[in-house]
């Protein structure tokens, strides 16, 4: 019986805290945990290179139910460290799907528990904020010591750079997948901070050849291969440390190239501008949160997983905030006022989430001037 | 955008009387609506004709008319009031097809002011017309692309033979603007085909329907869709059902959220939801939007919406938190999603979001075959469930298993096992879909199926049956076992997974209290979490609490002075909104005098659970169980179980002995009442007559009691609800038959035999007791005899042939028993005056389902009044000391499900068959049994051909009906005998042929649509098939049909006073002045 069969696993948290449970995919690791209240798409999480070095803790209880498949992963492999949820499905059901997902995990070896009290974890990383921690199927006393010991010494998420460890080395020329709409096909540069494979996908639905570049890239480079729009993706960790790519940032800024961010990308752009960051106490993640575009009033429910935001009375004059979050009211969006450069906080190209925002990538390569 | 203010007069639609597809939801979302819509200073008009319902309590709104929900009478309304504006979303399809009428009427044109038509709120005519038209709604969807099953209408039988030789069987019929799918079905051949078309066009009230492409065997989907006026639109919950295509959703096991699709999958599902509802255009509020998936393929199509708040809303809102109704209403008035707060959050954040919750949950049916043992119980497209409970656990199986404790099913697993131990059976039953199918996938597994094979036979997608088959696992495991051996690791399985401890134990081979011992030990403890609409991602300031197993218990209890409040659990024929209502009252006035208030229940279409009725709610199963966790972590002061029917009366001796208070009446004395011995001893000393009775375990004893009493008798048998397998036996034959039968149902019990007091006047009186004083609260005389339940019957109040001295005496009586049984609370009492003299057929020291009407004629809040009392407060001091005046005549009738069930004779006895109840007012008893005839659902004919065929014995009470119809215009005809008997008396009548005398027969004439009117009172044994026959054709084609002739004789009155025009609307509000 599945139950007996598992071994015991468990969490430890830097603040002592312990979650014990089953161990579904064995190993230890450590990272910030967080947790994320989609209800679906849970390959798309553990595939998205921005939860490099973050545990994940699933709030919908069973995980696992449609398998995994090539369709459903954001980059070649899982980046999160580790994942809980209170169930897993051993046996998928679906017609899209490849391989179960504990086999899945396991296949990558990320560790996984189930038989957690997830909501109890949840709400208290809600309150505390999220933290290191560390899975493990490590469970003696002699183990817990050490680990504690150990997890005490992991860096914290502020001030942690991680880009390096999940950009490409190479540059890669993707084709448009579909002819588009706007009669021509421009080319953009998406600098890849760990970006989302769906990034590019909405891009070449659109009919945009897209060349993926690794995040130490140029402004010359850029300048050089005279890309007709840049775009800065979603990525892991603190901005703050990245000050490389903000000063690339800023030569591109100074150029006259249409530029939109997302996510790590916007807080990129909005450092660039001269503004600051912050970190959240336990950061958004999740795809029901609701962003009111400024302009119409409007309120698109989005995809979002980030950990830090653009601190708004930063923002020097001539950048606009052009989208908020309703629920706290954080910068959402911003724009350079007269210019084709803008970016959002969350995930306009979904996967997993909503796709009301698709329209973005719209209206990001509508603001390019057709040659 | 903030509220309009160029409306200020809003006139709500309810949904009328409690029928299959129909049910308390539309009180839920009525009372959400009205609430809100006075809060934000709108004068609110409420029309609905059940007076059961929070909704039409008189502080909801500033007019509220129990009135029918027909054009002509609803029209007066809107004479009368001139609102500005109609909100026809929230009274389900009864809202929208009035709404409907009315605008072909167009009623809104002239009753508009000032040049203006009255505004419909929410969505438009046209958006009503493609929601409901399934012909315009398959061209809009291919119009935006969108995929619908292939199909073709028509509006002849042979029409549909066309459509359904070009798609190739089995075909589905769907009939266009019906309630819950009524007429239609799956057709696998010709043959079906012909008869379901023909039913369904006659259902369709614009004989349309569609035969459309079966998807049978493909998922199914439901999306609840919120928009507002600034075009915001977002998905509210996704329910996926357990059972695939073919089978209503209503009938279907549901789970929320969606499970086996992917999250791409699922996204181009709301996109498309999105637009469909754009497309449609409902311009603000909720809707429902249906699909069906490929599970091979993951192809989609669209099924169907519904463009107002429907059953699913109230699922949705309760399985979320999220209160789409009351959204919904104010989102009609202009505010939008991102201005609302969201409750649960305190406000933190706003209503413009999706909940994402981070627990499951299982909505399963509860059926009501057993009351109809001549139709078939397979399921299909036509919806036949009663009721539903709703389970909230950590994963699937623990809210499947605790939804499973929550449905109080009668007969033990085991016999439902033996039934299923047949494997054609067994295959059969997996194979159509029919109420115990879960049982028998259950059983599948508990005999070796694989899940692969079950899914072949059953269709049901692999992810629930492996589920299953884990809980059949552990349920192997603990069967090996026992509780010294059974490891902690397999007990916590079993608690995680929702085995309930008896159930636990019963595995075990254990007493209950060792195993609840062991558990304390291992400390695996039920915890209590809340619904919050974010997955625990903003701190939830509202306590709606569910439990499950883990570490953290979220409950938070106070240590104010509370009460708890058992409510009633599923709805089921005889027991349902009525005690929902006296919940609910509670609740309110125990919170006015301040205490803090729990309620308990497990129903997702009520008020009673809704977050904001009580200050605290538990959405669990109404099990000693769950209660007794919830008592020991909340310990209240006090609990109450008179208001909630038998389901928590049932509980109160388990909760007594656990120590807990029961308020009000003991529950001694509520065992006493129900003890045929001791009550009958009490009787006796009292001086008080009753039916002469005895009990009989077996058929020899039966017999002995019958030579004794002498027929014809009541007999049923104990401790059931609603008249459950009543009988009125006239001969020992049938006796007989009965007893032999009844092992069944009463299992073990013994079976009661009355004396059947034939030809009686049967009355309800309600009184209110505090131990000291005993104050009656209205008495009802029964329209029809004895012999008919008491829930069935139409009755009457004040009763209006009963001379004053014979009430006198009831009154007496009733306060005598109330005193000397020592109620505190309510009582109702039956009585039956026969040969003169006053007989006690019952007492049952509670709410009974009479108390709401009653509080509604006279305006009295009776269930306030009495939770004042069972909290220690006396009525002298309450101020109520003297039987309330009666304002007016105020007529109940009670609503059947018969055409649900083909096959069944829709005549009513002493087992309760009715779904619902209306009330009809007026100045005098003519017009008040018109407008409840009317808003039961029948037409009242006020000219052409009244049929009449009656019994011997009611030949002479005939002639003054027969001379007033004459009178009224109508031609009579009738059948041999009754047509001699009345021409002897110079009656002008036409004689027709009984069906077995050849034709053109009287069935023929009704089909010819030749009569207008039936009376037809049985006319005994011989002709048994001719008057069931007549009887199923009226039905069928909706031709009044009066089986009784104090019916008739009520019906005449209705109709003198409808063709006299003598019909006035009147709000409660006036009916309260005076």
């Amino acid at each position: 019986m599945q139950t007996q069969e598992l071994r015991e696993g468990l969490l430890l948290l830097e603040d002592g805290s312990l979650f014990r449970g089953l161990c579904h995919s064995p190993g230890t690791a450590f990272g910030e945990v967080v947790f994320n209240t989609s209800m679906t798409g849970y390959q798309e999480i553990l595939t998205d290179p921005s939860y490099r070095r973050q545990i994940v803790v699933m709030t919908q209880p069973h995980i696992g139910n449609y398998g995994t498949g090539d369709e459903m992963a954001e980059s070649g492999r899982p980046w999160a460290e580790g994942f809980i949820a209170r169930r897993f499905t051993e046996q998928a059901s679906n017609h899209g799907s490849e391989v179960d997902m504990p086999g899945y995990l396991r296949a990558h070896r990320v560790p996984a528990l189930s038989a957690i009290d997830t909501r109890a974890l949840v709400r208290h990383l809600r309150d505390q904020g999220a933290m290191r921690g560390v899975v493990t199927d490590q469970t003696s006393d002699d183990d817990l010591r050490r680990l504690q010991e150990e997890l005490l010494q992991q860096p914290t998420m502020k001030g942690r750079g991680l880009v390096s460890e999940v950009t490409r080395r190479d540059e890669e020329i993707l084709e448009p997948l579909a002819d588009g709409e706007l009669g021509w096909t421009p080319h953009i540069g998406l600098f890849d901070f760990g970006a989302k494979g769906s990034i590019a996908e909405q891009l070449r639905l659109r009919g945009a050849r897209v060349t993926l570049l690794p995040a130490d890239t140029s402004a010359e480079r850029c300048l050089e291969a005279d890309f007709d729009g840049i775009m800065l993706s979603n990525g892991p960790g603190d901005p703050e440390p990245l000050t490389d790519i903000i000063e690339t940032v800023r030569q591109l800024i100074a150029s006259d190239k249409p530029i939109f961010g997302i996510c790590l990308g916007h807080q990129l752009l909005g450092l660039a501008l001269g503004g600051r960051t912050y970190k959240l106490k336990f950061g958004h993640h999740g795809g029901n949160q609701p962003v009111q575009d400024l302009d119409t009033g409007q309120v698109t429910i989005t995809s979002q997983n980030h950990g830090f935001a653009v601190d708004e009375s930063s923002l020097p004059e001539g950048v606009r905030i052009t989208h908020r979050n309703l629920n706290d009211q954080t910068v959402e969006g911003l724009a350079v006022a007269d210019r084709p450069i803008f970016s959002v906080q969350y995930h306009p190209e979904a996967a997993p989430g909503p796709h009301d925002s698709y329209y973005l990538f719209d209206r990001f390569l509508s603001s390019i001037p057709s040659r | 955008m903030p509220k309009r203010t160029d409306i200020q007069s809003i006139l709500v639609f309810g949904s009328g009387p409690i029928v299959i597809g129909q049910a308390c939801e539309f009180d839920y979302s009525g009372t959400q609506a009205c609430r809100v819509l006075k809060r934000e200073g709108y004068r609110v008009i409420l029309v609905n004709s059940n007076p059961a319902t929070i909704m039409t309590d008189p502080e909801l709104a500033d007019a509220t008319y129990v009135e029918p929900l027909v054009p002509e009478i609803v029209e007066r309304i809107l004479e009368k009031e001139r609102p500005d504006a109609v909100l026809p979303t929230v009274g389900g399809q009864t809202g929208i097809n009035l709404a409907l009428a009315l605008s072909e009427r167009g009623s809104f044109e002239k009753w508009g002011k000032d040049g203006k038509a009255i505004e419909l709120l929410g969505a438009h005519i046209p958006a009503l017309k493609l929601g409901e038209s399934r012909q315009e709604f398959k061209d809009a969807m291919e119009e935006i692309g969108l995929e619908v099953p292939r199909s073709g209408f028509a509006r002849t039988v042979e029409e549909a033979r066309e459509v359904a030789a070009q798609l190739g069987f089995p075909v589905i019929i769907r009939p266009s603007f019906t309630l819950g799918g009524e007429g239609g079905g799956v057709a696998h051949n010709r043959e079906e085909l012909d008869q379901i078309a023909a039913e369904a066009l006659q259902a369709s009230p614009t004989t349309e329907i569609l035969i459309e492409q079966s998807v049978l065997g493909w998922k199914e989907y439901e999306l609840e869709v919120v928009r507002d006026a600034a075009d915001n639109a977002i998905i509210i919950c996704s329910v996926e059902n357990f059972d695939a295509m073919g089978v209503h959703t209503g009938d279907s096991i549901t789970v929320a959220p969606q499970q086996t699709l992917s999250d791409r999958e699922f996204q181009i599902m709301r996109d498309e939801a999105f637009a469909v509802i754009r497309r449609v255009g409902v311009a603000t509020g909720g809707s429902n939007i249906q699909f069906a998936v490929d599970p091979k393929t993951g192809r989609r199509v669209v099924i169907e919406m519904n463009p107002r708040v429907s059953r699913s809303s109230a699922l949705a809102s309760k399985a979320t938190g999220f209160p789409i109704a009351k959204v919904a209403a104010l989102l009609a008035v202009g505010y939008t999603l991102d201005e609302l707060p969201n409750e649960i959050t305190g406000g933190k954040t706003m209503a413009a979001f999706e909940p994402s919750i981070d627990y499951t949950v299982v909505k399963i049916p509860r059926w009501a075959f057993e009351k109809f043992p001549q139709s078939s119980p397979k399921l299909g497209t036509s919806m036949k469930s009663v009721g539903e409970v709703m389970a909230i656990g950590g994963t699937f199986r623990e809210a499947l298993m605790k939804g499973l404790s929550a449905l109080e099913l009668d007969g033990s697993a085991e016999r439902r096992a033996k039934r299923l131990a047949d494997p054609l059976r067994l295959r059969r039953r997996l194979a159509e879909p029919n109420w115990e199918r879960l049982f028998a996938v259950l059983e599948a597994l508990r005999q070796g199926w694989t899940v692969e094979q079950v899914h072949e036979a059953s269709h049901i997608d692999p992810w629930f049956l492996r589920e299953l088959s884990s809980l059949i696992d552990l349920e192997q495991e603990l069967k090996s076992a026992d509780l010294a051996s059974a490891s902690p690791g397999l007990l916590r399985a079993v608690k995680e997974a929702g085995f309930s401890d008896t159930l636990t134990a019963g595995f075990l081979g254990c007493p209950m209290e060792q195993l609840q011992q062991r558990l304390r030990e291992l400390q695996i403890r039920r915890v209590y979490k809340r619904v919050d609409t974010c997955a625990a991602e903003f701190p939830a300031m509202t306590p709606y609490l569910y439990s499950t197993y883990g570490d953290e218990d979220e409950a938070d209890p106070s240590d104010r002075k509370k009460v708890m409040i058992l409510g009633s659990g599923p709805n089921r024929i005889g027991q349902g909104i009525e005690f929902d209502y006296c919940c609910v009252h509670a609740a309110f006035e125990l919170k006015d005098a301040g205490y803090e208030t729990i309620m308990v229940n497990c129903n997702p279409e009520t008020v009673s659970t809704d977050y904001d009725t009580s200050d605290r709610l538990y959405f669990e199963p109404l099990t000693l169980e769950h209660v007794l966790s919830i008592a020991e972590l909340e310990k209240p002061d006090g609990i109450i179980v008179q208001l909630g029917g038998q389901t928590p009366l049932k509980l109160a001796r388990g909760l007594e002995a656990a120590g807990l208070k029961i308020l009000g009446t003991s529950p001694d004395t509520i065992d006493l009442a129900e003890d045929r011995e001791r009550f009958g001893a009490l009787l006796k000393e009292e001086d008080v007559l009753q039916p002469m009775n005895g009990t009989a375990t077996s058929v020899e004893e039966a017999v002995e009691v019958v030579r004794r009493i002498g027929f014809p008798v009541v007999v049923r048998p104990s401790y059931v609800l609603g008249g459950r397998a009543m009988a009125v036996v006239y001969d020992e034959d049938t006796l007989v038959r009965y007893m032999e039968e009844a092992a069944d149902v009463s299992a073990g019990h013994p079976v009661l035999i009355d004396q059947f007091l034939e030809d009686a006047f049967e009355v309800d009186l309600d009184l209110l007791c505090d131990g000291e004083d005993a104050v009656v609260c209205g008495i009802m005389q029964h329209i029809e005899e004895a012999g008919i339940h008491s829930g069935d019957s139409a009755a009457v109040l004040p009763p209006y042939r009963i001379g004053p001295f014979d009430l006198d005496q009831m009154r007496d009586i009733a306060q005598r028993l109330a005193l000397r049984l020592g109620v505190v609370g309510l009582m109702n009492v039956q009585f039956a005056i026969y040969e003169g003299g006053i007989y006690v057929i019952e007492v049952n020291p509670r709410a009974s389902r009479t108390v709401p009407f009653i509080a509604k004629a006279v305006g009295v809040p009776l269930v306030r009044l009495a939770s004042r009392v069972m909290a220690g407060e006396k009525l002298k001091d309450l101020g109520f000391t003297e039987e309330p005046r009666i304002p007016g005549v105020f007529v109940k009738m009670s609503v059947f499900p018969f055409r649900r069930f083909p096959g069944v004779d829709p005549i009513l006895g002493p087992e309760m068959k009715s779904t619902g109840e209306v009330m009809g007012a007026g100045k005098r008893f003519g017009a008040a049994f018109a407008k409840a005839w009317l808003g039961a659902g029948h037409k009242l004919p006020t000219t052409g051909t009244a049929f009449v065929s009656v019994h011997d014995r009611d030949k002479n009470a005939l002639i003054p009906v027969a001379r007033r119809l004459a009178r009224e215009g109508f031609k009579l005809v009738a059948t041999g005998g009754t047509a001699q008997f009345l021409a002897d008396r110079h009656i002008e009548v036409e004689r027709v042929q009984k069906v077995h005398e050849g034709h053109p027969n009287v069935v023929d004439e009704m089909l010819n649509q030749n009569i207008d009117l039936v009376i037809n009172t049985p006319l005994g044994r011989e002709s048994q098939l001719d008057d069931r026959y007549i009887r199923q054709t009226a039905l069928k084609y909706d031709i009044p049909c009066i089986t009784t002739l104090s019916g008739a004789m009520a019906a005449v009155e209705g109709i003198i006073a409808w063709s006299k025009e003598d019909v006035h609307v009147r709000s409660l509000q006036e009916y309260a002045e005076g």
